[in-house]
């Protein structure tokens, strides 16, 4: 488990003092797929690197299975770090070493000898689905490829945690879907515990269990993906999940309501069946859901007809769905 | 170029019976700058080599910060001895090359100048081609638990070799040219070929000898070098092409 408790970073520059990171908490569990998602600029880099201390927070305390990292001597910091592997949007493989000897790497730097070594490489290359690349250099492979060698090195070491920074970002919608997949792969087989920064909604609705919401420094809020994707609580929640925003001012409406999606069957059409079961017409104002593994998670904004009495019967019949919440919207502006 | 590289001089035979002479012709003048030269270079990187990550490791932020006072200190001391001109910093340690060598005359006096000279251009160098690692690999070492030893050894050096031929290659050069020089003050060699005779006496045909041995020693090394510079370099995967670059960029 990894604890971060009132984590604060600032860094000194020529125009002042820079809060990077402002009193931020969390706990991740073992073996959760857990997202730190916001946009660029929101602390998310600094966030990852102070989890294995690339980056010493100003205050607060990193605690990992128990233990205060931040309390630990330098030689002690270091042997810990093993167990903390990280894969970079860059790949940040070494350029004049084979992929082999790229995977060897950590185990170099810890000292395993030579032929175990090699014969743990193979296997990982294996596991990535690269078993014919262990003489080929980075510079001979493709983004994709390059990344999959990158987590063979990050898993070398026999890691209980992976971090991920922004390690799709460069890679195409494909490609990053293949990565997605083997990094959810390794925390199912291996139960290695997952930590994805990331600027994408998309690659948290992926793979993560687990997300949380950083934005200038700050967390905002922190849940499953599933209640802060069908109905996130802060504005900064809503700007992520909803990132087109919710247009709906061009209609005159007189009650409106949010429908949120926890999670029910994406293939029922729940608005053409309130028009054929009551026999009343709601305005769809807007609309962000999401089908994931075919559920549906996001919500509704539903304009409500001027007669008070269909409007009431829209509201009850929409309660009593299964998987659906309603709310009355008070602060509506149309 | 009157007398067309001297070959049409009245003492045009002795000038060649001078440079065929075995034990100090012109034969022996390329074993003379071709050994100063590899013993200056040798010591001069045992001096700049870490001299040289120093500067890079060594500063705020590095992988191995050391305190600042003791980096600017060093980093004076590097610009201090490069902007002496070589000819002046050769009288200037004469004393010391007396102390070292036992005599501040001679081939093997010439050689202790020439590695102050030498070992701070090298460190700069060295400094530039470790700058070039990539700080992001320099970073994936650090979250594997890389010691600083471990990343200087292991990464900046490796990950700079191309770079760092390349250097070696100029540096090379620039410590054969110094080395010419200092057959002004005593130096064996080609330098000392050319100014004993060709610039003392006259002797055109020597002169010209000796600048186009030196001409094709500096071609030598740079060929050799930019070659293994190309194909140590594990970045390149079409090794023909950027042969070719190298070349032109060379000439130009």
């Amino acid at each position: 488990m990894i604890e971060l408790k009132q984590l604060s970073k600032s860094f000194h520059t020529g125009e002042g003092v820079v809060h990077a990171l402002k009193d931020v908490s969390f706990t991740v569990d073992d073996s959760a797929i857990f997202g730190i998602v916001g946009m660029s600029g929101a602390g998310k880099s600094t966030l990852v690197r102070c989890i294995n201390l690339l980056e010493r927070p100003t205050s607060g305390q990193v605690i990992i299975d128990g233990q205060d990292i931040t309390a630990l001597p330098p030689k002690e910091l270091l042997a810990r770090r093993r167990s903390i592997s990280m894969i970079f949007q860059q790949f940040n493989l070494l350029m004049q070493r084979t992929c082999l000897s790229n995977i060897c790497f950590p185990m170099e730097i810890a000292g395993v000898n030579q032929a175990e070594a090699k014969k743990r490489a193979l296997e990982l290359l294996d596991t990535v689905g690269l078993p014919d690349k262990a003489q080929a250099y980075p510079a001979q492979l493709s983004g994709g490829q390059k990344q999959r060698i990158a987590i063979a090195r990050a898993l070398a070491s026999n890691p209980k945690v992976l971090l991920c920074d922004e390690a799709t970002s460069a890679l195409d919608p494909n490609t990053t879907r293949s990565i997605l997949r083997l990094i959810q792969d390794i925390n199912r087989r291996l139960g290695i515990t997952v930590i994805v920064i990331t600027h994408e909604m998309a690659v948290v609705e992926e793979i993560c269990s687990h997300v949380a919401i950083l934005e200038h420094g700050q967390l905002m809020e922190t849940g499953t993906v599933e209640e802060v994707f069908s109905n996130p609580k802060t504005e900064a929640g809503r700007r992520l999940v909803y990132p087109e925003g919710v247009q709906i001012d061009q209609f005159p409406v007189h009650r409106v309501v949010r429908v949120a999606f926890n999670g029910g069957s994406s293939y029922e059409p729940l608005v053409a069946s309130l028009a054929i079961d009551c026999g009343v017409k709601v305005n769809i104002l807007g609309a962000d859901t999401r089908n994931i593994d075919g559920r549906a998670f996001g919500s509704m904004l539903l304009g409500l007809p001027e007669e008070p009495q269909d409007a009431a019967k829209a509201v009850s019949y929409l309660k009593a769905q299964k998987d659906v919440t309603v709310e009355e919207v008070q602060d509506y502006h149309g | 170029m009157g007398e067309f590289f001297g070959v049409t001089a009245s003492n045009f035979s002795e000038q060649v019976a001078i440079l065929l002479n075995w034990s100090d012709g012109a034969l022996f003048a390329i074993w003379e700058t071709v050994y100063t030269t590899a013993i200056a270079t040798f010591f001069a990187y045992l001096l700049g080599l870490p001299l040289g990550v120093l500067l890079v490791a060594g500063e705020e932020g590095g992988v191995l910060p050391l305190p600042r006072p003791l980096m600017q200190m060093i980093n004076t001391v590097v610009n201090l001895l490069r902007s002496v001109p070589f000819l002046i910093l050769m009288v200037v340690v004469v004393p010391l090359s007396r102390f070292l060598v036992g005599t501040s005359v001679g081939t093997v006096a010439s050689i202790p100048p020439l590695i102050i000279a030498a070992f701070p251009f090298v460190a700069r160098l060295v400094e530039a081609s470790i700058r070039e690692v990539d700080k992001g690999v320099i970073e994936a070492a650090q979250a594997m638990g890389a010691s600083p030893l471990q990343i200087i050894t292991k990464v900046m050096i490796p990950e700079s070799r191309p770079s760092l031929i390349s250097g070696f290659t100029t540096a090379l050069i620039t410590i054969l040219s110094y080395g010419a020089m200092s057959g002004a003050i005593g130096g064996g060699g080609l330098g000392k070929l050319a100014l004993n005779y060709g610039h003392a006496r006259r002797w055109r045909f020597i002169l010209w000898v000796s600048v186009i041995l030196l001409v094709i020693l500096v071609q030598i090394i740079q060929s050799v070098g930019t070659h293994f510079a190309v194909k140590l370099d594990k970045r390149i995967t079409n090794q023909k092409r950027a042969r070719r670059n190298a070349r032109r960029k060379v000439e130009s």
